[in-house]
């Protein structure tokens, strides 16, 4: 699998995907700079990792949506490229029109760091494949603006077309209130494009992969995209 | 010419932020506020004399970068 982590001024958890990357699939991803235009040839998986691109200024992913790479991002998930964006990485790709709804601020107002529960709802997608449809995995999450919001025509599409990939959860699995963390219409953790190649997220998987640190949960993720590839290959 | 682009939520977005802004007005006992929406206001410079050209400029930066559509309307203003 040739991976390509996308690097924005503000962005700091680059380095945690990139490890992430280089320990599951073996490979080594390429870094690129935003402002180049072009990624490097035969990148199978675009990731925009998560931080804090361009201080948040305006709104959160606003002004990376718009930075020169974005047009080769666009292009790539055009021919059905696959493009992962975690935390930040969702907000930009909400922001430039890759996916759509956004994400507005916690319902709370509070910056939530903390690990938390996600159902993975379907396992048939490149992203979700080492999962099992229904099965609950443990990640963190560390974000002030992951509230997904989007008209109800968009969320009807969305839920009717089995676009959303991950909801915030209780521990057994089950939806409930408390578990939403942050407000998100339906519990929406992680969505979809209309092809299935990119998805977005707001928890962190590249955070749990190792038994050093903790629960390695986050692992499937990134194991099912280096199965996806090898099968390709 | 100077100009002013005033972003705010659409009806029906809910609005965390306003809400906060709300409750410490009342709380402060601010006579009469019934409820609170925020927006942004951006106060622009642009070269040229031509109103209805700025006023195409502006629009066109509301709708690529100043404004999120999906949950913000936008109202530009030329001040002259």
């Amino acid at each position: 699998m040739k991976s390509a982590v996308v690097v924005f001024p503000g962005i700091n958890r680059e380095r945690d995907m990139a490890r992430t990357l280089k320990l599951v699939s073996g490979a080594e991803p390429s870094m690129v700079w935003h402002a180049d235009t072009e990624l490097p040839p035969g990148t199978d998986l675009v990731v925009i990792p998560g931080g804090f691109s361009y201080g948040d200024y305006l709104r959160c992913g606003a002004i990376a949506a718009r930075a020169p790479i974005m047009d080769a991002v666009r292009a790539h998930a055009g021919r059905g490229g696959l493009v992962l964006g975690v935390c930040n990485g969702f907000q930009i790709l909400c922001e430039s029109g890759l996916l759509p709804g956004v994400l507005m601020r916690n319902a709370a107002l509070r910056f939530i760091c903390k690990d938390v529960y996600l159902r993975v709802e379907r396992s048939d997608t490149p992203f979700t494949r080492d999962y099992n449809a229904g099965q609950v995995i443990r990640v963190p999450v560390a974000h002030g603006e992951g509230n997904y919001v989007a008209d109800s025509e968009t969320v009807t599409r969305l839920e009717g077309d089995g676009r959303v990939a991950f909801r915030y959860v209780a521990p057994d699995g089950k939806l409930d209130p408390r578990w939403n963390i942050n407000g998100a219409t339906n519990a929406i953790a992680g969505i979809l494009s209309e092809r299935g190649n990119v998805l977005g997220l707001m928890p962190h998987p590249e955070n749990h992969v190792e038994t050093a640190i903790g629960p390695t949960d986050g692992r499937g993720l990134f194991a099912g995209l280096t199965q996806h590839f090898a099968k390709v290959a | 010419m100077k100009a002013r682009v005033t972003v705010t939520l659409k009806t029906g977005i809910l609005d965390p932020q306003g809400k906060a802004i709300e409750g410490a007005l009342k709380s402060l006992g601010v006579a009469g506020v019934a409820s609170v929406r925020q927006g942004k206001v951006f106060d622009i410079e642009v070269e040229g004399t031509d109103r209805a050209q700025v006023e195409a400029a502006l629009k066109d930066a509301a709708d690529k970068l100043l404004a999120n559509t999906v949950i913000e309307n936008y109202r530009v203003e030329v001040l002259g």
